[in-house]
């Protein structure tokens, strides 16, 4: 079986004309993981058995007549911070190194419901906090378009491993443009959705009020079936909306006439790749060919947004990773004489530099004296964000921004400037700040042969919209298959 | 003048109470006290990573009583926040509790309060006011284990059964002036929390801990004095001692021209002393902030079915002191007692209806019952208000004798069986008709000449020898009153 450029809808259609498999495609996929992975390093966990026990039960189910469920069969990679009972979970970090969950995420349970296949858990930068993967105390995982070149993260994994065919969708989480971001430099289409859409129970945290859970696939309709299971209420998370879940596939009918697009000014101005604004400029093009209608329009607060993020982010995530003390599970450093070495020197080894540093900055911004002008600031220039958008959205259906400045760069190339990569970040941190959705689906190649993405922007909760625009999109201008490496 | 006289104390309290619900605040975990170690987790109470938070709501239903016993105001938008620290009992890293924007505010008790001599007998009972500032939700840590184990030197143990049990801390404004006025109002505060059913007040498990704020000034200065805070007193004794000997100490550093140093302390019971913990310098910058994973509580009685009503219809424990007081002329004592807790204001009051006799249903409560029963237990007294009021009517329309009755209370304790069936079984009750009586009193002092004679001569107090020859007669069932009446006027 040729898994080459899987996607679900194919996958049914054989399965439903009992051409192939799951264990087959199972097999496929693995074998495939366990050629590239050493290259790749998408997969922290590769979890063979499970994978193939799964497989052989949806086969079962297959002999025994039963309808296809929405993800019956379909090799899902799960991002290494959403737990899974029974395997490791190690968020990339040295301090969860050998942290085992006794239990599993709404998310990755309604995945299981849905009939998916977990192949493993992919790689990640520690925490989630990283734009490139390299962050990762297992190894940075690479881009499969080009190995020198980073997958973008801190989801690279999970991007790297559907660009590469080492699964059909994977899932991500995405506080500051970790899913959208690195879908970009991979050529995937990736999915942050509203905050609330999808549970966040059992993803390890970093930012609580920003962090959502979000898919990954090849195409917009693989990504809006796989939505379409993880969204809803979830009595577990107190912050998940009560908002009735849409059927996102019913909802591609391709037809963009009369859609108001939006392009805030500010996203096509200073510190854009020009390759980038030209791929972007020309996707405006074609969508004025299908009958969008193409409005400028403005975010006049989005560069406070990079800031702002950083204030709030990592005050929540010095919170959030302050339970990591070495004192009921994951890594402790041994032979500490007292309690406070104990804390301190599990800490400091356990954790990698950019994960230290963003507990120092929260810590400072929420210390007394701070507070006022730091943490309490920044939450009011978030409401200012969160107004942008409802302004912009007064006279447009969706906004339209590059996903990320750049195509893909190469490994190392910002690991020494932490602002500059922050920076990689900045046309997708703003939707987080104000709670709305954004997709990143593949608009070009540079001249180096890189993936270059846009990121389409929705209201609240108006995720079909969102689908339905890159759906559009994607019907007219078939993105270029990878060439296999 | 005694240096207490020179000085005044202020003192101010945070009491730390467990709300009485079944489930923890934030999971389904039961909050059951003596069970196994850290057999009542799961992955949101051990803070496991991703692991989230949703309130339990009748944590939310138990803070809005709590809040209706102490007069405060409930708010219709609270906010948890996160409160960092480092501990091994504390999972998160933090504990989720209220800070900027607490569940209620501004409330207040008044009650009486006295010093006590030095047998600690109150000296003069006065109603005083104690305000509320105000009262928050949070959730209660684990618990540190450090001796007990073959292995005490190396290690500490942690149990988190208590971990993310729901506590309410209400925090008082500094408006004591002794440790008799702290001791009264917590006295005050625990019963007024269980008569609404918020706490069990179960103070030997940890379900009330007490934080004491004490500075000491100048009589008469209007500044405050630097002050301590001792932590977690756990009785009313402590809490009283405590405080009493901060006061002291601190009176003596002032004395001796030194200042005092604003700290947090502990009471150490054996040696009956404060201790440092730590100094203001080593205070923990707790950097709260809103938590992200909880919504802002929006408080609406709509949500509560029957609980507004159920809150006008429930009398607080204070004002059916003061009511019981005026309404049946009760003794402080005694209303006090009668009101020590719900059900036995309930008891009381239920007696008072079946008998019409408010003064004899006090006396044989406090007498008589509570010495068979304890008086938490009054609810399931094997002798209901009932059965003690037609009692207490019989000895009112003299079918039976207040001696007679103590008789018959004691069987009605042991069988059961109401106070009619026993006097029927007793052969009836007490003997009122004066012919029968007068015609035993005849025999009587026939038979006792020489006794007759000395009475007549003035020796009065054989009176009782006649009473006691006479009972005998009867079988105890002579008409006290009457026979006293009869013999006088026979020896007369």
């Amino acid at each position: 079986m040729d898994i080459t450029g899987l996607t679900v809808d194919a996958l049914h259609a054989a399965y439903a004309a009992r051409e192939t498999t799951a264990t087959e495609v199972c097999t496929a996929v693995l074998d495939r993981i366990e050629a590239e992975n050493p290259q790749l390093n998408a997969f922290i966990t590769v979890t063979r058995e499970s994978a193939l026990a799964q497989a052989a039960r949806v086969d079962e189910a297959l002999a025994a007549g039963e309808s296809l469920k929405p993800l019956a069969g379909v090799p899902v990679a799960l991002k290494d911070n959403q737990c899974l009972k029974g395997v490791l979970t190690t968020c990339a970090s040295k301090i969860l190194g050998n942290f085992v969950p006794p239990y599993t995420a709404t998310a990755v349970a309604k995945l299981a419901e849905a009939g998916a296949i977990f192949v493993g858990k992919a790689n990640m930068d520690e925490f989630a906090m990283g734009s490139s993967t390299e962050n990762s105390s297992f190894g940075p995982a690479r881009n499969p378009w080009n190995q020198d070149c980073v997958p973008g993260g801190s989801s690279g994994g999970s991007a790297a491993a559907v660009a590469a065919d080492l699964c059909v969708l994977a899932t991500g989480s995405d506080t500051g443009g970790s899913i959208r971001q690195p879908a970009s430099l991979c050529g995937v289409v990736g999915l942050k959705p509203t905050y609330g859409r999808v549970s966040r129970y059992g993803l390890v945290a970093f930012g609580s009020s920003l962090d959502q859970i979000g898919p990954f696939g090849k195409t917009t309709r693989d990504v809006a079936r796989m939505l379409g299971v993880l969204a809803g209420h979830d009595v577990h998370d107190a912050t998940s909306a009560q908002v009735p879940v849409p059927d996102y596939l019913a909802a591609l009918d391709g037809n963009v006439k009369g859609l108001r697009i939006g392009v805030p000014k500010e996203a096509m101005g200073e510190g854009l790749d020009p390759q980038v604004k030209a791929a972007v400029e020309q996707a405006l093009r074609n969508y004025a060919e299908l009958g969008a209608e193409i409005v400028e329009t403005t975010l006049p607060n989005s560069g406070y947004a990079i800031p702002d993020y950083y204030i709030i982010a990592t005050a929540e995530a010095s919170a959030n990773l302050a339970r990591f003390d070495g004192v009921r599970f994951g890594f402790r450093v041994e032979g500490a004489k007292t309690l406070h070495e104990m804390y301190q020197k599990t800490r400091d080894l356990g954790f990698g530099t950019e994960v230290k540093r963003r507990i120092m900055l929260g810590t400072y911004t929420l210390s007394s004296g701070y507070y006022d002008a730091y943490y309490l600031k920044a939450q009011k220039v978030r409401t200012l964000l969160r107004r942008d958008f409802e302004r912009a959205f007064e006279s447009c259906d969706v906004l339209l921004t590059p996903t990320a400045p750049t195509p893909a760069f190469k490994l190392g190339e910002k690991t020494d400037d932490p602002l500059q990569m922050y920076l990689s970040d900045i046309y997708t941190v703003t939707l987080n700040m104000a709670g709305v959705p954004g997709l990143s689906v593949p608009c070009g190649l540079s001249t180096e042969g890189l993936p270059i993405g846009m990121q389409l922007i929705a209201p609240h909760f108006a995720e079909s919209r969102l689908l339905n625009t890159a759906f559009a999109y994607e019907q007219a201008h078939p993105f270029p298959k990878r060439k296999l490496s | 003048m005694t240096l207490r006289d020179k000085y005044e104390a202020v003192i101010g309290l945070e009491i730390h109470a467990q709300m009485k619900t079944a489930t923890k605040i934030f999971c389904g975990c039961s909050t059951k006290f003596d069970s196994e170690p850290n057999a009542n987790t799961c992955p949101v109470c051990l803070g496991l990573p991703g692991a989230l938070p949703v309130l339990n709501r009748g944590v939310v239903e138990k803070a809005a009583w709590a809040a209706h016993a102490l007069n405060l105001h409930i708010q219709p938008v609270s906010i948890f926040s996160r409160k960092n620290y480092f501990y091994p009992d504390l999972p998160k890293g933090y504990q989720i509790s209220q800070f900027d924007r607490p569940f209620s505010l501004s409330g207040w008790v008044e009650i009486p309060t006295s010093e006590r001599d030095e047998h600690g007998h109150p000296t003069e009972w006065k109603l005083k006011k104690f305000r509320i500032q105000r009262m928050h939700i949070e959730e209660d840590a684990g618990k540190s284990l450090h001796e007990g184990f073959a292995d005490t030197a190396q290690h500490s143990y942690v149990n988190l059964n208590r971990s993310g049990v729901p506590l309410c801390e209400i925090v008082s404004e500094a408006d004591f002036r002794s440790s008799w006025e702290a001791y009264d109002y917590v006295q005050y505060l625990r019963k007024a929390l269980m008569w609404v059913d918020a706490c069990d007040g179960n103070m030997e498990e940890g379900s009330l801990r007490c934080d004491a704020n004490v500075s000491v000034r100048l009589r008469g200065a209007t500044e405050f004095g630097t002050r301590t805070e001792t932590k977690n007193l756990n009785s009313f004794k402590f809490i009283q001692r405590a405080i009493d000997y901060e006061i002291d100490r601190q009176i003596e550093v002032l004395e001796s021209n030194s200042r005092v140093v604003q700290e947090t302390r502990l009471w150490n019971e054996k040696e009956g002393r404060t201790f440092v913990m730590r100094s203001k310098e080593d205070a923990h910058d707790y950097r709260y902030f809103p938590e992200p994973d909880l919504p802002p509580l929006y408080f609406d009685f709509g949500k509560f079915t029957g609980l507004k009503e159920a809150m006008e219809r429930t009398e607080l424990p204070e004002s059916r002191r003061r009511r019981l007081l005026e309404t049946y002329g009760l003794s402080f004592d005694d209303a006090a007692l009668l009101t020590s807790g719900r059900e036995m204001g309930d008891f009381y009051e239920e007696t008072v209806q079946a008998s019409g006799n408010a003064r004899a249903a006090a006396n044989w409560i406090s007498s008589e019952l509570l010495a068979r029963v304890k008086a938490e237990e009054i609810a399931t007294s094997p002798v209901s208000p009932a059965a003690l009021g037609e009692m207490i009517k019989l000895i009112d329309d003299g079918t039976i004798s207040g001696k007679m009755a103590k008789e018959v209370f004691d069987q009605m304790f042991k069988t059961g069986k109401s106070a009619g069936e026993l006097v029927k079984e007793m052969g009836g009750g007490q003997i009122s008709d004066t012919t029968q009586l007068e015609a035993f009193a005849d025999e009587i002092i026939a038979a006792n000449p020489k006794q007759a004679t000395d009475y007549r001569a003035g020796k009065v107090a054989l009176l009782g020898f006649f009473v006691g020859q006479m009972m005998k007669a009867t079988k105890g069932k002579g008409n006290p009153q009457l026979v006293n009446e009869i013999l006088k006027q026979k020896l007369g």
